[in-house]
């Protein structure tokens, strides 16, 4: 290759010339933990920093504030990752408090509106309290859930060992299932003395109701509106699994909304920091269960940064070829479940569904698995793509799917009915977008030209020549218009790389089930078909990650939806959040 | 269905009267109906959700075995496809869902989850499989099923169908046609209310951490 290797992104916040120390003397200090980055402020001056981030410094995309709990150390952490909408490097900061309740921490929220659902997350899991949240509730457990699950102290019900393999299974393999083992013979646990029959149920949706705007009107001829309460979902057609909001309707006009999560809380993070780093895997194909591919590119990006292993060449390549395919089959899928909720039911989809076979089929060459690909691996892929699928997939690249593409915009871009449907619903601003941390399709339909192939390299996209697709106007057209045009930026990009894709071997080193990842922290992320992927992991040398978070983009870009619904009518809000792209098993994790 | 299957042994139809004239019992004209007319929910819980939708479209086309149509409420429809991760949050929907189910009704475990937990079972918000609430009639196994997996289930479950037969269904029989499960409820943890005597007795015995 002429162009020269680079298989790390930079790392953000090294050897920067940002010396926020100086700035704020007394207040922070550079975290020296062998392996971590960034700095680590006073809690008091938590504020005063990140206003001088965004405000001075022009940091002002939130990506993700995470807690981790550093039980030996007596210790909470606050990780805060905030970057350039215009491109670079990002800044961490942490924020560390002692490990005695109330554990409190100022919040965020009105200097990056977009922390407001990871604050609530971080409260649910952590029990750290955001003081001047103004709607600190549970997010992903329900109200009356006892304690906070994500404390390296608490023990779900099926508790074998604090790490993988347990010794039951590996290397003796006396397994008994787990119900046999538990105290209640089930995946629960109550407090000491727990009677059900004396338990008095507390509502868990009162402090949701209460947290809606009250609301009523009145007209000039006196006549008094009073507001409807409509709960969509968790069962409902057209909330792409089981999402649910609960909207306030004042006749069809949106005048607030919530929505509440949680419903397929699968519990990724716990049981990933229970797993070793490479039976994460699998486990991250089932987050965003449609673009598996990519979802082992955003993990595999921050173990390998870690560990600091090259991926071998072909290997790269072959997950440009993946990622770019599965954004395709994501934005087809996007615009049949699109028009599903405009109301043509399932004629669009099956369409899509049409081209996304022809897409995984290439997948089950290549990794065996139609949905769950599991293909990667620290420093490259499990296999390579056998001949004859690589011809079929050239077929596709560069006969089959121009044409389709062509074909739907034939049908739809300028549908009179589509039109009339999406053109200025649902609009956000440009500002608005980088505030509530909309990342990917969402904040590019806003005017914003941030994606993370361009404004953070990684992987080999410094090789492409495509475009970053943008349109200003912050509707729902536009986003449709985004989704249509990245389709085919992703075939200028797979047309490059199978020109370009190298022979050679497809991983670095040998494969191993077990891999030594030096103690550290790393943020790997990429631009998933949906927004920011993230995965903050981290090391302490051991075979399992000490902390493992997924910043997860369908859960973030939701953080907007009140933002975009209110004052649109109701049959529109299905389908401002259809047009969101969310995905549950990634939403709720 | 032809006319040799469709006619029960024990009636000879006269060689002129064939193909016009069937003779069979009522159990199998009957059962020949709805296994043919399965109406899914149109219910997604996780990932097979999505091949479930695979298994709709084009390739697979669920058509073919007259399960094509999809009702997004339960008051219409006749199978329960649980398809995905079942959690403690969302389990007590999904046992209303299917109270609100008319009989006959039929619940499919689809995949590894809603069979027995999954690759998330140990997760603290996870129901070890919709079988501790729901009578489960077929498991897929598969993490997801392929489409051709599920349909392969849901041939077991036509084969199921027929071999039911309505003197002995208990829809047709005395009493409520319907068996409610009662509603689980969210507290501390998930409160299976069947079994409230038992975790009495089981806290009741835990001793104290402190002591």
């Amino acid at each position: 290759m002429s162009t020269p290797m680079q298989t790390e992104a930079p790392r953000p916040a090294q050897n920067s010339p940002l010396d926020l120390a100086a700035k704020f003397p007394g207040a922070v200090r550079p975290d020296e933990r062998p392996g971590y980055s960034g700095w680590i402020v006073e809690k008091d001056h938590l504020r005063a920093v990140a206003t001088f981030l965004r405000d001075e410094l022009g940091y002002d995309l939130l990506s993700s504030v995470t807690g981790v709990d550093y039980l030996p150390e007596g210790k909470m952490e606050v990780v805060y990752q905030v970057y350039k909408t215009t491109g670079g490097p990002g800044v961490f900061f942490k924020v560390q408090v002692p490990r005695v309740d109330p554990i409190e921490v100022p919040s965020v929220i009105d200097i990056w509106p977009g922390a407001d659902f990871q604050e609530r997350e971080i409260w649910d899991l952590y029990g750290i309290r955001f003081n001047g949240h103004p709607d600190l509730r549970r997010i992903l457990t329900w109200e009356g859930f006892e304690g906070h699950p994500m404390r390296k102290d608490w023990q779900e019900a099926y508790y074998e060992e604090e790490a993988k393999p347990y010794k039951s299974r590996w290397p003796e393999g006396h397994h008994v299932s787990a119900e046999e083992k538990s105290l209640y013979k089930d995946n629960v646990r109550y407090p000491e003395k727990f009677d059900p029959e004396k338990w008095t149920p507390t509502d868990p949706e009162e402090a949701l109701y209460a947290s809606l705007k009250k609301y009523t009107s009145t007209d000039e001829s006196g006549m008094e509106t009073e507001r409807i309460v409509v709960n969509m979902g968790p069962q409902h057609p057209s909330t792409h699994g089981v999402f649910r909001a609960v909207v306030v309707l004042d006749g069809e006009t949106v005048v607030s909304l919530k929505p509440v999560m949680g419903y397929l809380h699968r519990n990724h993070e716990k049981i990933g920091e229970r797993n070793t780093f490479l039976q994460n895997m699998p486990y991250t194909d089932r987050l965003d269960y449609f673009n598996s591919m990519s979802n082992n590119w955003g993990y595999s990006l921050a173990v390998e940064k870690l560990m600091g292993i090259q991926v071998a060449e072909r290997a790269e390549y072959l997950r440009v070829i993946m990622a770019e395919l599965t954004r395709i089959q994501n934005h087809l899928i996007w615009i049949g479940m699109m028009l599903n909720d405009l109301g043509t039911y399932f004629t669009p989809a099956l369409y899509a569904f049409e081209e996304r076979e022809l897409i995984l089929d290439i997948f089950e060459a290549a990794s065996g698995s139609r949905m769950m690909c599991n293909y990667h691996r620290f420093g490259g892929v499990v296999r390579d793509v056998p001949p004859e699928a690589f011809e079929k997939l050239k077929g596709l690249v560069y006969d089959r799917l121009p044409a389709k593409i062509e074909e739907f915009e034939r049908y739809l871009t300028e549908n009179e009915i589509l039109v009339a449907r999406l053109k200025g619903i649902g609009y956000l601003s440009a500002e608005d977008a980088i505030a509530y941390s909309m990342t990917g399709p969402m904040l590019r339909a806003s005017g914003v030209p941030y994606d993370i192939r361009r404004a953070e390299p990684y992987g080999i996209y410094d090789r492409f020549d495509f475009d970053v697709v943008t349109r200003p106007e912050g509707d729902m057209y536009a986003r449709y218009l985004v989704r249509v045009e990245e389709m085919r930026q992703s075939l200028r990009i797979l047309e490059q790389a199978i020109r370009d894709i190298p022979e050679g071997p497809v991983l670095s080193g040998k494969p191993a089930y077990q891999v030594r990842v030096p103690p550290g922290e790393a943020y790997g992320r990429i631009e998933a078909p949906k927004g920011e992927l993230g995965f903050y992991v981290i090391s302490t040398g051991k075979p399992n990650p000490w902390r493992y978070h997924v910043r997860a983009p369908s859960f973030i870009n939701l953080t907007a939806l009140e933002k975009m619904c209110v004052g649109n009518k109701i049959a529109d809000f299905v389908a401002i959040l259809g047009a969101v792209d969310i995905v549950l098993g990634e939403l709720d994790r | 269905m032809d006319d040799h299957e469709l006619n029960s042994p024990g009636y000879d139809i006269p060689e002129d009267m064939k193909n016009v004239v069937a003779i069979t019992t009522l159990d199998r004209i009957y059962n020949w109906g709805r296994r043919s007319s399965v109406w899914p929910m149109m219910f997604g819980l996780a990932c097979c959700a999505i091949e479930m939708i695979a298994a709709q479209a084009a390739r697979y086309d669920m058509a073919r075995f007259g399960m094509e149509v999809m009702r997004p409420t339960p008051r219409q429809s006749d199978l329960m496809l649980v398809s995905g991760t079942v959690t403690k949050k969302m389990v007590p929907a999904i046992v209303r869902l299917y109270n609100q189910m008319p009989e006959p009704k039929y619940v499919v475990a689809m995949g590894a989850c809603a069979s027995g937990g999954g690759p998330f079972k140990e997760g603290y918000n996870v129901v070890s499989g919709i079988d501790k609430f729901l009578p489960v009639d077929v498991y897929i196994p598969g993490c997801p099923p392929t489409p051709q997996a599920l349909i392969a289930g849901l041939i077991k479950l036509q084969e199921k169908i027929d071999k039911q037969s309505i003197r002995q269904v208990r829809w047709y029989r005395k009493g409520p046609d319907s068996v409610e499960i009662p509603v689980p409820v969210l507290g501390p943890d998930l409160i299976d209310l069947r079994r409230k005597a038992e975790i009495k007795q089981i806290a009741a015995q835990v001793p104290s951490k402190e002591a």
